[in-house]
């Protein structure tokens, strides 16, 4: 094909995946904040008309993320990313605190959270840094390197303190795992994260029980292999160490008001009537939809506001009983579909940034649908990050837009070289 | 494998929220019942109840409208509660006794704080309940009763109870179900159907409208009225003739099965048992265990049914072949059988059939009773058969009327006697159950059975089951089991002679000082003996009164049975009561001024208090 500098090829499937999430979304976040004071689809005193406005918005952000060339992604791939960094240090001295958490910026009655965005331009500055022809993912130094771009913003946001948003940070480790880290770093992340929300959900000396229990477990299997004990019992100290560093700094070295956000994203704090109030309605709400749902609006639990958080974080809930299994398992297949087809288009990719950085994309929006998911159906313990595309709010609707539309210009001018 | 992990992963997650939402939505999807849903509160409305009107459409209770403090415990918020205890008129512990019990049933569903609310109490009440949060007001519909008499029929409606609840889905805490009498059996019909409201709730239990428009909600149905078979001026009459005396009176019309009056004493007010006060009269009258006033002495009372039983022996030796009317037995002052005598009273002698039930002599009995038991080969057979003649006048059984309540009576089996006598080790013969002959011994029936059977001897060999029920108003129907006949397993013919020595009785025998101008009466007395405990000991008391009759002779009109307790002479006070009753119900008005007069200033209450005095007494004066 003969090279022709204004040909781009977008990849559809992930567009119209994007389409359907986002519009089946701001159906349910209608039905979930439906009042008798609405005036309409388009009332910007609700909260499905303003999501209705950011989507509008979006689609604005589109067209300017799609026409800016795509060589400008990797180029300012690193200013971008500093950019990014100081306007979440400006948070500090600027920056609005709701629920706890002082993650906004507010322009005239428009919140904007930074953190959303930074995701992004992480993203950008990884895919950067480990495409550099200097870099080799084996090498120790590049590690460290590759860690940094990663932590800076995660600790930023850990001290905003907003820790179910920086927990997603976990997810470069598969980018770099599949740029050539050792899968032991991959194991250790994710051992690590499940260490760090155990504690926080559990304490740690229950926490101390499990890890004893699954070595003990582990070495008594093992033990016609004549495993070493000293390893054992090393690891052990080491799990068990982290997780009472965890619970130490989380409460000694954080302020009432961090430990306060803490236990909201952990549904501690709003839990008031019990241990799991929030996850028990969601399942009593999704346990409502049976196979076709109560139909749109319709959902008892859905109307009577029993799920908290239900437009934003909660969403699915609502998805689970007006839909029913079927509505449920739709939106299930269309993340598959959409991370998946996302792996396969970063695989093909020319430019090892394109790769890095649809990977990078990939593993943020698995990490958002596991997590939030696996707390809404109850198999996972409830962090408080929302659904990509589906979730109220418009920085998330925005940050999760620019990060997959940022792809399938990359993407679509990867045919460009083709 | 660097490539795959995360698709992987991806794959795996999607099947496990797919296993996830397969468990949670379709496996082990919660009850879709709408009452069952946290979201929808559930509103009744409930409907009035069927009135009771008497045969001649008389109304006999109809409703009034109560108000009931309900709590939904879960709801509850801090409350000033001196001030409410006080609007209550109930003390703060009881108050917290109350709440603690509602909190036990339920969090979540209502429970009854304080019942019965007049309306005077519902107006102060009402325009302060807003404050208390938790509580509210349910209108239910209360008996309003026209009339003093009837308790025993009618029955009464209480709160339902737990055991109830659990069996029953349809009632919940607080609701009302006839729990005695006519309200009892006839609860479904007289209840109709409540109306259901469902109503969308918030996470803070605030109704936020009517779930899905109301699409769900039903309106109450009225219950059904009912006809009772009861005549209310016969009913109130047998009541006042019963006062200061215990018993009771069952009146049935032959022709149907219809019962006229239905009497008990003591009985009670039956607006005792209606409002606030309800709970304390309750109690009063269920623990008066001496005069037993929520007893119903002539459906559960088993009594020796003494002489009247004689006109069923009579009939029997008839059917039986065991006698003829003609055949006469000499009295010697009694029965005598081996080395012993069963006693009678002075009458001229011999004595065939007419002569014998108008005399009520207890040697023709005897005599006649031991032929039917000897007819056959062995006592067992002779008594197994003559119970089978008993049991097709309902006796021995439960009779199938339409009143919750009853008892089977007795009428002994030959297994009976042969446990007695420890058979086969030692044989027995007819004269070891000769008591049978004259209704003591171990015959027992209830009032009702001896009203029955005598309406079957009015018929000349059939009865209908007795029944309450005149009219379901509405269907226009009753149960089908109420107009068919059951034939006896005497013959018609055999009635005659039984029928005219009971008529003997009324013009020159036992009962001839009963005799009302113009009424042409069959009937027969009883005097029947009978014991009670005290203090371990067996202790003979004064003699039950007892009369069945029916008249008129020709195309009977009225059964009656009679049941005096210790009224000494059949023709005393059953005679005098049955005849006044039979005079009222067939002209009307009372010509026998005297009677009445005797019976409604007479009392046996020096009677009764007799076993209770602890002094030694006589008996049968």
């Amino acid at each position: 094909m003969a090279a022709n500098k204004s040909y781009v090829r977008f990849d559809w499937l992930m567009i119209f995946i994007y389409i359907a999430l986002v519009s089946m979304g701001w159906i349910n976040i209608y039905s979930a904040s439906l009042s008798d004071a609405a005036k309409g689809f388009f009332d910007f005193d609700q909260i499905y008309g303003k999501q209705m406005l950011w989507i509008g918005l979006s689609i604005v952000i589109i067209i300017f993320v799609l026409a800016i060339e795509s060589k400008f992604y990797e180029r300012f791939a690193s200013v971008i990313y500093i950019i990014s960094l100081v306007s979440l240090v400006g948070l500090f001295i600027f920056g609005k605190t709701i629920a706890g958490s002082t993650s906004w910026y507010d322009f005239g009655g428009i919140s904007i959270q930074p953190s959303e965005f930074v995701k992004a331009t992480t993203a950008l500055a990884l895919a950067k840094y480990v495409s550099d022809i200097q870099t080799n993912m084996k090498d120790l130094k590049n590690q460290i390197g590759a860690l940094i771009i990663i932590a800076l913003p995660a600790v930023l946001i850990i001290l905003q303190p907003d820790p179910g948003s920086a927990l997603i940070y976990a997810a470069f480790v598969f980018p770099l795992y599949r740029e050539g880290l050792h899968g032991v770093y991959l194991l250790l992340a994710l051992f690590a994260v499940m260490l760090f929300v155990s504690t926080l959900a559990f304490g740690a000396v229950w926490v101390a029980v499990g890890v004893v229990i699954l070595a003990g477990v582990l070495f008594f299997r093992n033990r016609k292999k004549r495993p070493n004990i000293l390893k054992y019992v090393l690891i052990v100290i080491g799990c068990i160490t982290f997780a009472f560093s965890v619970s130490y700094i989380f409460n000694n070295v954080f302020k009432q008001h961090h430990r306060d956000r803490f236990n909201i994203v952990l549904g501690k704090e709003v839990d008031a009537r019990g241990i799991g109030y929030n996850t028990n309605q969601s399942e009593i709400a999704i346990s409502n939809g049976g196979w076709l749902g109560k139909g749109w609006t319709q959902g008892t639990q859905t109307k009577g506001n029993f799920v908290p958080e239900q437009h934003t974080d909660y969403i699915f809930s609502t998805v689970g009983e007006e839909w029913g299994f079927l509505g449920s398992m739709i939106v299930v297949l269309l993340f598959v579909a959409l991370i998946i087809r996302m792996i396969f288009r970063a695989e093909k990719q020319k430019s090892q940034f394109g790769r890095v950085y649809g990977y990078s994309v990939a593993a943020i929006l698995f990490l958002h649908f596991f997590v939030n998911i696996g707390m809404v159906t109850g198999v996972f313990p409830t962090v408080g990050i929302p659904l990509p595309f589906f979730s109220y709010g418009g920085s998330a609707l925005w940050g999760f837009t620019i990060l997959l539309f940022i792809f399938v210009k990359l993407d679509g001018s990867n045919y460009h070289y083709a | 494998m660097r490539k795959v992990v995360l698709i992987a992963l991806v794959l795996l997650t999607g099947l496990l929220f797919s296993a996830r939402l397969f468990y949670l939505q379709i496996y082990d999807a919660s009850p879709d019942s709408l009452s069952e849903n946290s979201a929808i509160k559930v509103m009744y409305d409930y409907p009035q109840r069927g009135y009771m009107f008497d045969r001649n459409g008389k109304l006999l209770v109809s409703n009034q409208p109560s108000y009931d403090i309900m709590v939904i415990p879960r709801d509850v918020k801090p409350l000033d509660t001196l001030e409410f205890c006080g609007l209550l008129k109930i003390t703060k512990e009881e108050f917290k006794e109350i709440l603690q019990k509602a909190r036990t049933y339920s969090p979540r569903l209502p429970s009854v704080v304080l019942p019965q609310l007049n309306k005077a109490d519902y107006a102060s009440l009402s325009e302060k309940m807003y404050k208390y949060e938790g509580f509210y007001i349910q209108r239910r519909s209360l008996r309003e009763y026209q009339v003093e008499h009837s308790a025993n029929v009618m029955g009464y409606i209480a709160e339902v109870n737990n055991a109830i609840i659990e069996k029953n889905p349809y009632y919940q805490m607080g609701e009302l179900i006839g729990t005695a009498g006519v309200e009892k059996e006839y609860e479904e019909v007289l209840r109709g159907i409540k109306g259901v409201k469902y109503i969308q709730k918030d996470r803070f239990n605030r109704d936020i409208g009517p779930y899905k428009e109301g699409v769900f909600d039903t309106l109450p149905q009225r219950g059904n009225d009912v006809q009772l078979t009861i005549d209310a001026t016969l009913q109130k009459y047998g009541e006042e003739l019963m006062i200061h005396k215990r018993g009771g009176i069952v009146a049935i019309e032959p022709e149907t099965g219809e019962i006229l009056a239905l009497i008990t004493a003591p009985s009670y007010d039956p607006s005792l048992l209606v409002g606030r006060e309800r709970s304390k009269n309750f109690t009063k009258l269920w623990y008066d265990t001496i005069g037993k006033p929520l007893y119903d002495r002539v459906l559960m009372g088993e009594y020796p049914p003494g002489s009247p039983f004689k006109t069923l022996i009579a009939l029997i030796g008839l059917q039986e072949n065991a006698v003829t009317t003609e055949d006469a037995f000499p009295c010697y002052r009694g029965f005598r059988y081996g080395n012993r005598t069963l006693g009678c009273h002075s009458h001229p002698s011999p004595l065939s059939m007419i002569g014998g039930i108008a005399n009520s002599c207890n040697a023709y009995f005897c005599n006649v009773y031991k032929r039917i038991i000897d007819k056959y080969p062995t006592p067992q057979e002779g008594i197994d058969a003559w119970r089978n003649d008993l049991m097709s006048f309902g006796l021995g059984d439960f009779l199938g009327y339409d009143l919750p309540s009853g008892k089977k009576g007795n009428i002994p089996t030959s297994d009976y006697y042969n446990k007695i006598h420890k058979f086969p080790e030692h044989r027995w013969s007819s004269l070891a159950t000769i008591s049978n002959a004259i209704g003591q011994g171990e015959v027992l029936l209830t009032p009702m059975q001896m009203a029955n059977f005598t309406a079957a001897i009015a018929n000349r060999g059939y009865y209908y089951t007795p029944h309450i029920i005149k009219n379901i108003i509405g269907p226009d129907t009753i149960p089908k089991k109420f107009t068919e006949k059951h034939y006896t397993t005497v013959d018609e013919e055999n009635f005659y002679p039984v029928v005219e020595g009971m008529h003997q009785v009324y013009q020159r025998g036992t009962a001839a000082s009963i005799q009302i101008p113009g009424i042409e009466i069959c009937g027969k007395t009883g005097t029947a003996e009978n014991f009670t405990k005290i203090g371990g000991k067996r202790v003979q008391l004064t003699d039950h009164s007892i009369f069945i009759a029916f008249a008129p002779m020709d195309n009977p009109k009225i059964a009656i049975a009679v049941f005096v307790e210790n009224g000494y002479w059949g023709s005393r006070w059953a005679g005098r009561i049955a005849g006044l009753m039979i005079e009222k119900y067939l002209k009307g008005e009372i010509t026998r001024t005297d009677m009445e007069k005797y019976v409604l200033e007479g009392s046996l209450e020096a009677e009764y208090a007799k076993p209770y005095s602890g002094q030694p007494f006589s008996i049968n004066h």
